[in-house]
């Protein structure tokens, strides 16, 4: 059955417009989707910060305090808008707009199953590390203007931290696309199937390819491990809260802001903590695929079986999410000379080593199987 | 229809911010416009079909480039007034470099417009067969590897020579040594005074 012909449109449009039309449905579902689930992650994030140091966190508003993050929401919306009198007034509005737009715009090729994804880009995972290497934007712009020494000092520290971080962030990028022989983000999570030890960040347990899944294996965790602590420092969570240091800075760049401009920061910084989370799972988690083979295996209709994909992918970004609201409940603050060290000196040169181990592994010892790139 | 649309929609952004760069007087505006330009000339190379330039055009000159830009322009206290005093005794100079790179264009433009009938683009000539990405690693890595790796030689070469010309080894500088502090032990760190009471250390 050929769903082109016998599809009656309901209203006749153009093609291509209708194509538009779809694609903003898919985009405010998903925006819904992470909405509502930024609430509750909230939630969790604080939960799981109380439950560390043996306290209830909230749980006054609705059941468990479930409702909490709506209620902070309101209280937040309802507040006044105060805008400092020496404030650059269009860019201290539009840096909070933009940290929020970006942190959505992101998600638009993130793959949630096999051909559940917004737009299938060839250049998916370059895409994604555009998108958060503009976040730094909406940081050092609210910094500047708020026209006050606190908040500068907070956009200064975190431009710097971002771009050294993110130098290290694109080689252990670099490692996975490596392996995989494609920047499309489909591809790479296509390229994990089968299983726990298909997965890139475990693939020491890949046995058949023994010895050089030690080799790979070793790598590929420790890029993993390098991976999710960029993050932390890309996305400016604690150990590497710099910016917004509140021993030191007060809240560094948004000290100024109040009311819905603060939301919209907040909101697209825990955004870009669950798109961290994502791409963790993409590049090294498998992405939809279960720890025992892919979900295309389970034999449902595909329907069902991009419902169980979604279900997957969304579970472990929790998971993923978890192991942030741990560091952030766990691990000290680091010094900003620490931070700087950790990055430049130790993070930049050994991911340099692993692209050219990784590097070694695919052009010598991998099997022919995995060695798609062209003319190689 | 959709494409036609979002070219002028970029198009006209990218000219109008290209000009608000040179003409708006706050320097952290004039940077944050040239960054919109880079965002919609992005914008333009997707619609060319060449979306590995477009990403690489976000992430170096945007993500790293402009961010030092940024950087710098806010941290300098620069009075635009008397650095626009000049502007007359230095216009036919700028005025005949402008010129000179316009006309280099056009030339460039007209060059490949004539020679196929077409503008050239990498896109449309491998449309199908390969990616954008390994169709610029084909010609980077495999057609002229040499060429490629004694630019980015010449780069490093370059970049050393900076790292040089400003380095200052200052003396008297506390820097943390962790392997020192790690190192350290019990002994070094604790010493066990035996004082008496009305004595004191003396």
């Amino acid at each position: 059955m050929n769903p082109a012909t016998d599809y009656v449109p309901l209203i006749s449009l153009p093609i291509e417009w209708e194509w538009a039309l779809m694609k903003t449905g898919q985009i405010l579902a998903i925006c819904i989707l992470l909405l509502i689930s930024l609430a509750f992650l909230l939630l969790f994030d604080r939960k799981v910060w109380a439950a560390v140091q043996l306290r209830k966190g909230p749980n006054v508003v609705g059941p468990f305090g479930l409702l909490q993050s709506f209620a902070d929401f309101f209280k937040f919306v309802f507040k006044e808008i105060v805008i400092p009198a020496g404030a650059n007034k269009t860019v201290f509005i539009l840096a909070p707009l933009l940290s929020f737009v970006l942190a959505f715009v992101g998600w638009a090729v993130v793959p949630w199953g096999p051909d559940v994804v917004i737009a299938d880009l060839n250049v998916g995972i370059l895409y994604l590390f555009a998108i958060s290497s503009l976040g730094v934007y909406g940081i050092i712009m609210g910094g500047w203007a708020s026209n006050s020494k606190y908040p500068f000092l907070g956009g200064l520290r975190s431009a710097a931290q971002m771009v050294s971080y993110e130098v290290s962030i694109g080689f252990i990028l670099i490692t996975v696309l490596l392996l995989v022989g494609s920047l499309n983000l489909t591809t790479i999570v296509d390229h994990q199937a089968g299983g726990i030890w298909m997965w890139h960040g475990f693939r020491i347990f890949n046995f058949a390819e023994f010895p050089n899944n030690i080799l790979v294996g070793v790598v590929m965790i420790a890029m993993l491990g390098m991976f999710f602590i960029s993050a932390l420092a890309e996305t400016n969570r604690p150990p590497f809260d710099l910016p917004e240091a509140e021993s030191e800075l007060v809240a560094g760049y948004q000290v100024e802001y109040s009311s819905t401009p603060y939301l919209l920061f907040m909101i697209g910084e825990y955004l870009n903590i669950v798109m961290m989370c994502a791409m963790t799972t993409i590049l090294f988690l498998g992405g939809w695929h279960l720890p025992w083979g892919s979900v295309e295996g389970l034999g449902l209709n595909p329907f069902f079986t991009g419902l169980v994909a979604m279900l997957v992918f969304y579970v472990k970004i929790w998971a993923m999410f978890f192991m942030f609201a741990m560091v952030k409940a766990i691990v000290p603050r680091y010094r900003y000379d620490q931070l700087m060290r950790l990055g430049w000196k130790i993070f930049l040169p050994t991911s340099l080593v692993a692209v050219i181990v990784i590097g070694y592994y695919v052009a010598f010892l991998a099997p022919a199987a995995t060695h798609t790139v062209a003319g190689g | 229809m959709l494409a036609s649309i979002a070219f002028y929609v970029l198009s006209v952004i990218a000219v109008l911010s290209a000009l608000a760069v040179i003409t708006v007087r706050n320097p952290v505006h004039s940077v944050l416009f040239l960054i919109l330009t880079f965002c919609t000339s992005a914008g333009l190379f997707v619609l060319l079909g060449a979306e590995f330039l477009a990403m690489l055009l976000v992430v170096v000159y945007v993500g790293a480039v402009a961010v030092l830009f940024l950087f710098v322009v806010m941290m300098l206290d620069v009075d635009f007034a008397e650095l626009k005093q000049g502007f007359l005794s230095y216009m036919p100079i700028g005025a005949i470099i402008a010129l000179a790179l316009f006309s280099e264009l056009a030339l460039v433009a007209s060059a490949s417009m004539s020679a196929q009938g077409a503008p050239i683009s990498i896109a449309t000539e491998q449309a199908s067969e390969i990616t954008n990405a390994e169709a610029i690693g084909q010609v980077l890595y495999t057609d002229y590897l040499l060429v490629f790796q004694m630019a980015g030689l010449v780069l490093f070469v370059a970049m050393i020579g900076a790292i040089v010309l400003t380095l200052r080894h200052r003396p008297g500088v506390k820097k943390q040594d962790i392997a020192a502090q790690v190192g350290r032990k019990r002994s070094e760190g604790v010493e066990l005074k035996d004082i008496r009471p009305g004595q004191g250390l003396g």
